[in-house]
């Protein structure tokens, strides 16, 4: 009983680190035909369309009504203390640390990862990736490095994107709704917001851009058994990452914290 | 490197039909495989499979669904790995090759998938030029007037704006071949080429396989277990059973065998045990 019981704990343990291996071997191979392979321009701005172009509108969405409800929830408790004008501040600088990148991260590995998940996934069982090697094409090359390099860059500036659309809806959220006082919001959200909260809000985006891109192409790779393999590889894609950006933005935090930390020291 | 079998080195293992040590290696084969064996999970696909392909020779694999038959194929240019065994193609052993180091066998032989594992994403013309831009040709010209060969040698003139969504089973097969066929393969292999087509359009793609060879004097390896295909394009036929090349001969050799087991596939009968 108890054998069988420490059996299973075992094996699910080995997996997690036989996946872990997966990821880094995927990851290193990526990087290195990153640098070492010719570039297909076409894929990448293809990618680059898909990423970050056609995600704006989510992003740009998810960030307003954060920032929006934000502002709200934040004035309905400041405002009881008298300090209404600090909410500036404390919207500005939780969509630069946390919320800008989280949900970013989270957005994009709902639209994008999915869908590449689901791509390459089609591809696999339908021997197109077969096809590929066959061709002396590595799979590698064609298909994980457009999208590393896109997600790359497309990342921190849907970041950016994300968080100005949090502040302006928090601004006239606040201003318009609130009765704050528009300079001395202002003026409170500009003092509080350091060049380190940006660098922070960045550097969160592009790790992410990493663990969504990693993690939805391997499971599309890796993926077996038709349809429901790609259906249940897509899923297994949304989720790891999802569940890898909420995990690792704690300790980002941490670490990114000892580098840059919050607020005037 | 290893060196590649010469004659007589060791007879096709498991064979029990009196042709099957015609099938041992040769040093001007194309293809060579000795002793291949092939596992997935629990189950023993290929047991031991010795065979050889000479160059510009046509060998067709038939065999039971479910033999192995589309594995030894796949593991013939890596796209699986063997569990033992050794596999030359053109001299080279590709046993332990990695994905990179593969590539350049791979550029020498085509393949046409069962499925034709046409890229979705791109069109007819995309698709066949595909290699070509991927070996590094920018010359649009050259790569349209290679298009428009390859439409003609598979008779889809017109056709090369359309989506392979919308494109009937017999015309996949023919833009695969024309994709495998455009770098001008040493070999081809082709899994299953037939399967799923109607009477007149298997036929279509039987003459097309004996056109290439005719016009390109390729080497061809073709899996399949449509017997009027066998005998349309084989010079040789190999026998798949268990896991290991059970016969091995001419068309009109495998034609006259006695052996039940050989005539019960080749009539299309259904053993009593079964």
């Amino acid at each position: 009983m108890f054998v069988r019981f420490f059996a299973a704990i075992g094996a699910v343990v080995l997996s997690f680190f036989i996946y872990l291996g997966e990821l880094v071997v995927l990851a290193a191979e990526t990087m290195r035909s990153a640098v070492t392979h010719r570039l297909r321009w076409r894929l990448f701005l293809r990618q680059m369309v898909d990423i970050g172009l056609l995600s704006q509108l989510v992003v740009v969405i998810t960030g307003g009504f954060t920032g929006a409800v934000f502002a709200a929830q934040t004035y309905f408790q400041f405002n009881k203390l008298g300090v209404a004008s600090g909410v500036g501040a404390v919207v500005s600088a939780a969509l630069f640390r946390e919320l800008g990148p989280v949900l970013t991260g989270l957005m994009v590995t709902g639209r994008v990862g999915a869908a590449m998940s689901a791509e390459i996934g089609t591809m696999k069982v339908t021997e197109q990736i077969d096809a590929l090697r066959a061709l002396a094409v590595h799979p590698v090359d064609y298909l994980v490095v457009p999208r590393m390099l896109a997600m790359m860059i497309s990342m921190p500036l849907l970041v950016d994107e994300c968080i100005f659309f949090g502040l302006l809806a928090a601004y006239l959220v606040s201003v318009n709704l609130l009765d704050i006082s528009g300079p001395y919001y202002m003026a409170n959200m500009v003092r509080w917001t350091l060049m380190r909260d940006i660098i922070m809000g960045l550097t969160k985006g592009f790790c992410f851009a990493i663990l969504i891109v990693f993690i939805s192409c391997h499971k599309g790779l890796t993926s077996r058994e038709g349809a429901v393999g790609v259906g249940r590889a897509t899923t297994e894609a949304v989720v790891n990452a999802s569940l890898a950006i909420l995990i690792s933005n704690f300790f980002l935090t941490m670490f990114l914290n000892i580098i840059f930390p919050a607020g005037w020291q | 490197m290893t060196e590649a079998p010469t004659i007589g080195e060791r007879p096709a293992a498991g064979a029990s039909s009196l042709n099957s040590q015609r099938s041992t290696l040769n040093p001007s084969s194309m293809i060579a495989v000795r002793g291949l064996k092939k596992r997935i999970e629990a189950q023993e696909i290929l047991r031991g499979v010795d065979i050889s392909v000479g160059v510009g020779e046509t060998l067709v694999i038939i065999g039971r669904s479910g033999g192995g038959k589309s594995v030894l194929l796949k593991t013939l240019i890596g796209l699986m790995r063997p569990n033992e065994g050794e596999i030359w193609i053109d001299g080279q052993s590709i046993t332990g090759l990695n994905e990179r180091q593969l590539a350049a066998v791979r550029r020498k032989v085509g393949i046409l998938f069962q499925g034709s594992a046409l890229f979705d994403s791109m069109t007819v013309e995309e698709n066949i030029a595909f290699p070509l831009r991927e070996a590094g040709e920018r010359d649009q010209r050259v790569i349209a007037d290679k298009i428009a060969e390859m439409l003609e040698v598979i008779e889809l003139d017109g056709q090369q704006k359309k989506m392979p969504v919308n494109l009937s089973g017999g015309m996949k097969k023919r833009v695969g071949l024309a994709r495998a066929i455009i770098n001008r393969p040493s070999c081809i292999l082709y899994d299953e080429p037939t399967a799923g087509l109607d009477p007149v359009v298997s036929d279509s793609i039987n003459r097309l396989i004996r056109r290439l060879q005719e016009r390109y004097h390729v080497t061809s390896v073709v899996v399949t277990h449509d017997m009027k295909s066998a005998f349309h394009v084989g010079d040789h036929i190999a026998y798949l059973h268990e896991g290991r090349i059970y016969f091995y001969g001419t068309p009109a050799e495998i034609q006259a065998s006695p052996d039940p087991l050989i005539q019960d596939f080749l009539l299309g009968r259904a053993s009593k045990a079964e």
